[in-house]
């Protein structure tokens, strides 16, 4: 007899296995769906599309904004100057090299942090928190000191960044503006919100 | 594993875990003769945790006022990602939880389980049915399809044919002149919040009205009469792990079926998705034939069948209000219709009849033939309750089992 | 009207000699009811699909939104290139991502139509596949409308015959049926062919077909998803069911 029942425990046993186990999949599965629900809906991915924007018609030193997924993304075409201004900075920011690898897609991890050292695309939001930053590209204006060599400013807790969105150090702000995905289409129109096509 | 006792045992010195456990799962005795009638209730359970689930994740995308409601269901079927599947589960949820209420509630007439001692039971059960009702009714309304619009107005303006109150009640109800922005809003508040805790809070009085006296059984005889030398009931078997795997497989043989329908017709050629909701509600224009979905046809037939406007309306309320007084209303000797006569097997089949066929008749137009038998079957469902303190008396029953009969 | 019914009354008489025609035509049955065709439409067939798009866009689109879908939608599940949605279908200042919504005010076309012309999104699910397949074939000449044509499935619709260059013009056949009140009506019992249209009956259905797949398609996008879904949920309810009915059967040895 007592054998009949261990026989029957062992069955049982593996009988509680493998519905147990048959639930929890079953489960999983279920629970998928409601979990994927929640990501943005195909209505949110539509407004959040990539933006073209045609950039044929930017002038030397002026500054371009376009919204994409509610953001603001700023367009800037840089003069020589300008960039070699840029390049006098290092010393002074937080970090000049883009270490930080979230604030900008691989192939904006450079000197001037662009696919274009011409066209500096950056999101203008303030890495503190969240304000819009002024664009400030005189040179050594009287509030911002005789160092000053163009960039922007943000009104809220004083945070800078030079023309390419570098953060310098001392501020409230504790990293590079961030660059957002895009690719030129042509010399002339840039797509913002896609990486270029052999990144 | 050891950590898993310990935090049980750390559990149990703060809260009544064991003590829960043993009472009501491992220690608690049901009769162990249950039948297939006796799956309805955890089935009910089942289904009100997927409505609830559902509902939780519909109204994440669901917009309650009259412009954008329709929009957003549509929004939920096509651009939420999987929203079509989390609308139709909800959709077919509401009609099996009928079917299911239907079939657990037959299974007390039939065994007599709203007898003494289980009178309270019975009545936290009508009670729930009648909120569960109310709380389908609200439901419907948020797709704001012309059925939703139209069967809100129709059914708002019954409380317009009680006397004195009626007008300023159903303004009242609806927040405006006619079923409007208003009235959607609030029935979404109700529909999503007022109504599901207090349906949860009667389920759990439902339950430990239950579990206070124990599960009648298809014999009508009482298990707690006899026990062994240790007080355990001597037909009775511990819920679990009984009946948690009994219950279990039963809940999926329904899941099969529900399946069925939700992947494969979730419309059920209209009786679940009706065709005239497709079309966005139109106060100006009322649907050719405005029909209340299936579940609700039975007391719909039993209104018009009375010429009356608020007559119908009373009918319609005493049909339901039958149902409370049933322990009263049945004076045989059993409980169960295995040992009942043929007066009262005779009744059950014609209430069967008339109810299935007042649910028909809901669902068509009201031509005089229509209302013909309306009446007939409005009759024979009165009568059933009516008359049974006299035929229960008067039936020949047989004399029922010392112990359950199983196997 | 007494006039009217008269006339309508003697061209039953002689076209009940047996004027029928290769239409099936709209039979009023006794309960009143249009019988309507069966439009066997196939949502799996997406070269049936695309030609509906195709015909979709170029007659209906004008006055017609189908704002519950996304051009982005109609090219994922067609199977079609976005280039060649946004060349056919989109309008200009759209983009791929949006609603499938018209320039059509509604306010105009209900000035020029009498009525909004709805949106069909849901379409095919409140009036059925059937009757939209019989509406678009059940246009005839009535002089007294204002685009010069009368609907058999809708009577006095507002909408102009939009595919008559492809069907051509028909003339409404009548004859009385007595109703079971025994009230005498006069009902449309075939149509005849009176100008040509660019196809013959055969094609012509098979344009109509190929709209209400598309009107169907994108009544419930995701039904294709839906039934082949259910298999596997219910093929591996199927196998749970039976792992469960052992367990049960296992535990309830004990009990005597």
């Amino acid at each position: 007899m007592s054998g009949e029942e261990e026989v029957d425990k062992n069955k049982r046993r593996i009988l509680l296995a493998a519905a147990t186990a048959m639930g929890g999949i079953g489960a999983a599965y279920v629970a998928t769906p409601f979990i994927i629900s929640m990501d943005p809906s195909a209505r949110a991915e539509a407004a959040g599309a990539p933006v073209e924007v045609d950039i044929s018609k930017l002038q030397y030193g002026q500054l371009l904004t376009v919204e994409w997924r509610g953001k603001p993304v700023w367009i800037l075409r840089r003069d020589a100057e300008m960039l070699k201004n840029m390049m006098s900075l290092n010393d002074m920011l937080r970090d000049p090299h883009s270490d930080e690898l979230s604030q900008q897609p691989v192939y904006a991890k450079n000197d001037y942090r662009s696919l274009n050292k011409e066209y500096m695309v950056m999101i203008g939001i303030c890495t503190h928190l969240g304000c819009a930053p002024t664009f400030r590209p005189e040179l050594g204006p009287e509030d911002l000191g005789p160092e000053w060599k163009g960039g922007f400013f943000c009104p809220c807790h004083g945070s800078r960044y030079d023309l390419a969105g570098r953060v310098f150090a001392g501020v409230p702000a504790p990293s590079n503006l961030v660059v957002p995905p895009y690719r030129f289409v042509t010399s002339t129109r840039l797509l913002i919100g896609v990486d270029p096509e052999h990144a | 594993m050891e950590w898993l006792k310990q935090t049980r045992d750390w559990l149990d010195e703060r809260f009544p875990v064991m003590e829960f456990w043993r009472g009501h799962l491992s220690e608690y005795y049901a009769p162990k003769n249950f039948n297939f009638w006796y799956y309805f209730g955890s089935l009910a359970m089942l289904v009100l945790v997927i409505q609830i689930l559902t509902g939780i994740f519909l109204t994440m995308n669901y917009k309650p006022t009259a412009d954008t409601a329709f929009a957003s269901v549509e929004y939920i079927m096509r651009d939420v990602k999987w929203g079509w599947l989390i609308r139709y589960l909800h959709s077919t949820g509401a009609s099996f939880f009928f079917v299911v209420v239907y079939l657990h509630m037959f299974r007390a007439l039939l065994y007599g389980s709203y007898r003494k001692p289980r009178e309270l039971l019975w009545i936290f059960g009508v009670i729930i049915f009648l909120l569960l009702m109310a709380e389908a009714f609200m439901g419907y309304l948020l797709p704001w399809g012309q059925m939703s619009y139209w069967g809100a107005q129709v059914i708002i303006s019954l409380f317009g044919a009680i006397p004195y109150i009626g007008n300023d009640l159903s303004l009242w109800i609806r927040g405006d002149f006619v079923v409007a922005d208003a009235t959607l809003n609030r029935f979404f508040s109700f529909h999503v919040i007022a109504f599901p805790m207090v349906l949860l809070g009667l389920v759990v009085f439902h339950l430990v009205a239950l579990h206070s006296v124990g599960s009648n059984n298809p014999d009508g005889v009482e298990i707690k009469s006899k026990k062994n030398d240790k007080g355990i009931p001597l037909d009775g078997i511990p819920f679990h792990p009984y009946y948690t795997v009994k219950d279990m497989y039963g809940v999926v043989g329904f899941l099969i079926i529900f399946a069925a329908v939700v992947f494969y017709s979730p419309e059920m050629f209209g009786w679940f998705l009706e065709r005239d909701n497709f079309v966005p509600a139109n106060p100006l224009k009322t649907p050719e034939h405005i029909a209340p979905l299936w579940y609700f046809t039975p007391f719909y037939a039993i209104l018009r069948a009375v010429p009356d406007k608020f007559l119908g309306v009373m009918a319609m309320g005493a049909s339901i209000a039958m149902l409370f007084l049933l322990p009263w209303l049945d004076r045989s000797p059993v409980r169960s219709i295995r040992y009942k006569g043929w007066i009262f097997k005779t009744a059950l089949a014609l209430f069967i009849v008339s109810f299935v066929g007042l649910g028909y008749l809901g669902t068509v137009p009201a031509t005089p033939i229509a209302t013909g038998f309306s009446r007939l079957f409005s009759v024979l469902y009165f009568v059933f309750f009516l008359a049974m303190p006299f035929y229960s008396k008067w039936d020949k029953c047989k004399q029922p089992p010392e112990r359950v009969k199983y196997k | 009207m007494k006039h009217c019914a008269l006339r309508k009354l003697c061209i039953a008489g002689m076209i009940a000699a047996g004027l029928m025609v290769s239409f099936p035509g709209a039979l009023w049955a006794s309960t009143g009811k249009v019988k309507l065709d069966h439009a066997n439409i196939d949502i799996h067939d997406t070269e049936s699909l695309r030609r509906g798009a195709k015909y979709f866009a170029n007659y209906c689109f004008n006055c017609h939104s189908i704002r519950f879908m996304r051009y982005s939608r109609v090219a994922k599940d067609l199977d079609i290139s976005e280039d060649d949605v946004s060349k056919t279908m989109l309008f200009t200042g759209a983009k791929i991502g949006d609603a499938m919504n018209i320039a059509l005010d509604p306010e105009d076309a209900k000035r020029w139509f009498g009525v909004a012309p709805p949106d069909l999104s849901v379409v095919t699910r409140s009036r059925g596949v059937d009757w939209i397949y019989t509406y678009l074939r059940s246009f005839y000449k009535d002089e007294s409308r204002p685009w010069g044509v009368n609907n058999a499935v809708f009577k006095d619709v507002a909408m102009p015959h939009v595919l008559w260059e492809l069907q051509g013009l028909q003339e409404a056949t009548t004859g009385t049926i007595n109703s079971k009140e025994g009230v005498e009506h006069t009902v449309i019992t075939g149509f005849n062919l009176i100008e040509k249209g660019k196809m013959n009956p055969d094609e012509y259905n098979n344009v109509v077909r190929d709209i209400v797949t598309f009107l169907a398609y994108v009544g419930e996008p995701t039904k294709a998803t839906r039934l082949n879904l259910g298999r596997w949920v219910l093929g591996f309810l199927a196998v749970y069911f039976v792992v469960m009915f052992l367990l049960k059967k296992e535990y309830w040895k004990d009990v005597k």
